[in-house]
C-alpha cells in the first residue's frame, strides 16, 4: 500500500473507530464514580450451554444475605439471568437500573430476574445503591471466581463475565442464550420477546 | 519498509486524535443556539397536535408552535431520571392546565441512547403525556456535547422566529413553582 493511501486509511479508521463508541453510563447518579474500562475484547469466551438443554445448577450469596439457588425456581417461575461483567463501569451501571423498571414485562411472562456479577458483596451493595431498590436479586458469584460464569461458559479471559442473558423456563431448560457484546448494552425488547416465546 | 509504514500511520494517528479532541461538541451554553436536531414527525395525532407540526419527514425543535419549549435529555436506563419523571410530568399538568401557558409553552423529551421501544416503555409506566422521542444511535446526544442525564434545556423563540437558550443545566429541576417563574419571565420579555 503506497505510504499515503496507508495515512488515510489509519486515519479513517481512527474517525470511525472514535465516532462508533457509545456512550453508557450517564446518569447523573452515578457522578464521577464510573471507571471507564474503554473498549474491550467484544467477546472473551466460549458458551458450554445450548438452547433446548439443562441449565447448570448453581447457588450463590445474594445481597439480600440469603443465597438463591437455580432449582428454587423449578415449577414456579421462568428465570432470566442477566450476567453482566463487572460493577462501576458504564454499560452495566445502565443495563440493570433499565431492568429496574421494567418488573411488569417480567411478571407478564411469569419470571424473576437474577442478576449476577463475579464481584463481592460488599462492591456490590455499594453499586446497586446507587441504582434505587432492585426489585431482583443480585448474587455475587465471587468465590471460587466465576465458578457459575465458567459453568455457562461466559467467564472471560480476564476474569470479568461476559455481557450474557438466559432464559430458562419453568423446566429448568435453557430457551434463550445470548451473549453479546460487552461494550454494548442488549435491547430489551429482544429479551421481551424471547420471554414470550419461552412463555408459549 | 513494513516498519517505516506502521511508525509513519502511528504519527497519522498522533496528529489526527487532536483534530477530533478539539472537535468535541461542547454542551448547548445559556445565551447561545440550539444546534440542528432534527426529530422525526409523529405519527401520533395528539403530538402532532401538541407540536402544530405536519407532514413526514423531520422537523427542528425551534418549528414548535410555542413561544418556551423546554427539552428533557433522559434515559429509561437513568435511574435519576426515573426519579424525575414524576416531577416533569407535575410540571406539565401545571403548563397545561394555565389557559396563560399552555399554547405557549411545550415540552418535548429525547431518550438518549434508548430505542422506541424503551422510550414507549418508559412514557407508559410513568404516564407520560407530552411527547418523548427516541435516540437510539446517540445521534443528538452527540451534538448537545454528550451531555449527562437527566439534562434541560429551554429555549425562547424569538419574534424573528430564531431562539435563545435561557436553560441549560444538568440535574433534576428541583422546584417546578420556581422553574415556572423563569418561564413567565422569559415570556413578558
Amino acid at each position: 500500500m503506497p505510504l499515503f493511501q496507508s495515512i488515510i486509511v489509519s486515519a479513517i479508521a481512527v474517525l470511525i473507530l472514535w465516532s462508533s463508541v457509545p456512550v453508557f453510563a450517564l446518569s447523573d447518579a452515578y457522578k464521577e464514580n464510573i471507571y471507564n474500562p474503554g473498549q474491550l475484547k467484544p467477546i472473551d469466551s466460549t458458551l458450554k450451554v445450548k438452547m433446548g438443554e439443562p441449565a447448570p445448577e448453581f447457588t450463590l450469596p445474594s445481597l439480600s444475605g440469603e443465597p438463591v439457588s437455580l432449582k428454587q425456581y423449578r415449577g414456579k417461575k421462568n428465570v432470566v439471568i442477566s450476567f453482566v461483567p463487572a460493577a462501576w463501569t458504564p454499560v452495566c451501571s445502565d443495563q440493570w437500573p433499565g431492568y429496574n423498571i421494567t418488573k411488569g414485562l417480567f411478571d407478564e411472562q411469569d419470571a424473576v430476574l437474577l442478576g449476577i456479577t463475579v464481584d463481592n458483596l460488599p462492591t456490590l451493595y455499594s453499586w446497586t445503591r446507587q441504582m434505587g431498590n432492585l426489585w431482583f436479586p443480585v448474587l455475587s458469584d465471587f468465590w471460587p471466581h466465576g465458578a457459575t460464569a465458567d459453568q455457562f461458559g461466559v467467564l472471560r479471559g480476564d476474569g470479568m463475565a461476559e455481557r450474557a442473558l438466559f432464559v430458562i423456563d419453568k423446566a429448568g431448560i435453557l430457551r434463550y442464550t445470548k451473549v453479546g457484546d460487552i461494550n454494548r448494552r442488549p435491547a430489551l425488547e429482544e429479551l421481551i420477546q424471547a420471554l414470550e416465546k419461552a412463555n408459549r | 519498509m513494513k516498519n517505516l509504514w506502521i511508525m509513519l500511520s502511528i504519527i497519522a494517528y498522533i496528529l489526527v486524535l487532536p483534530a477530533f479532541s478539539a472537535a468535541e461538541v461542547a454542551p448547548p451554553a445559556e445565551g447561545g443556539k440550539l444546534p440542528d436536531i432534527r426529530l422525526p414527525i409523529p405519527s401520533d395525532a395528539g403530538y402532532r397536535s401538541y407540536l402544530s407540526v405536519k407532514g413526514e419527514g423531520t422537523f427542528s425543535i425551534p418549528q414548535i408552535k410555542a413561544s418556551v419549549i423546554i427539552i428533557e435529555i433522559f434515559s429509561m436506563y437513568c435511574p435519576h431520571c426515573q426519579k424525575e419523571a414524576p416531577s416533569i410530568n407535575d410540571l406539565y399538568a401545571k403548563i397545561q392546565s394555565s389557559e396563560k401557558l399552555k399554547d405557549k409553552v411545550k415540552i418535548v423529551g429525547i431518550g438518549v441512547g434508548n430505542s422506541p421501544f424503551e422510550v414507549e416503555y418508559f412514557k407508559k409506566t410513568y404516564s407520560v403525556q407530552f411527547p418523548l422521542f427516541p435516540d437510539g444511535d446517540f445521534v443528538v446526544h452527540k451534538q448537545l456535547g454528550e451531555v449527562r442525564t437527566p439534562y434541560f434545556i429551554g429555549i425562547k423563540i424569538l419574534k424573528d422566529g430564531s431562539h435563545a437558550i435561557f436553560y441549560s443545566k444538568l440535574g433534576p429541576i428541583a422546584d417546578n413553582a420556581g422553574f415556572l417563574k423563569v418561564i413567565q419571565t422569559q415570556l413578558n420579555k
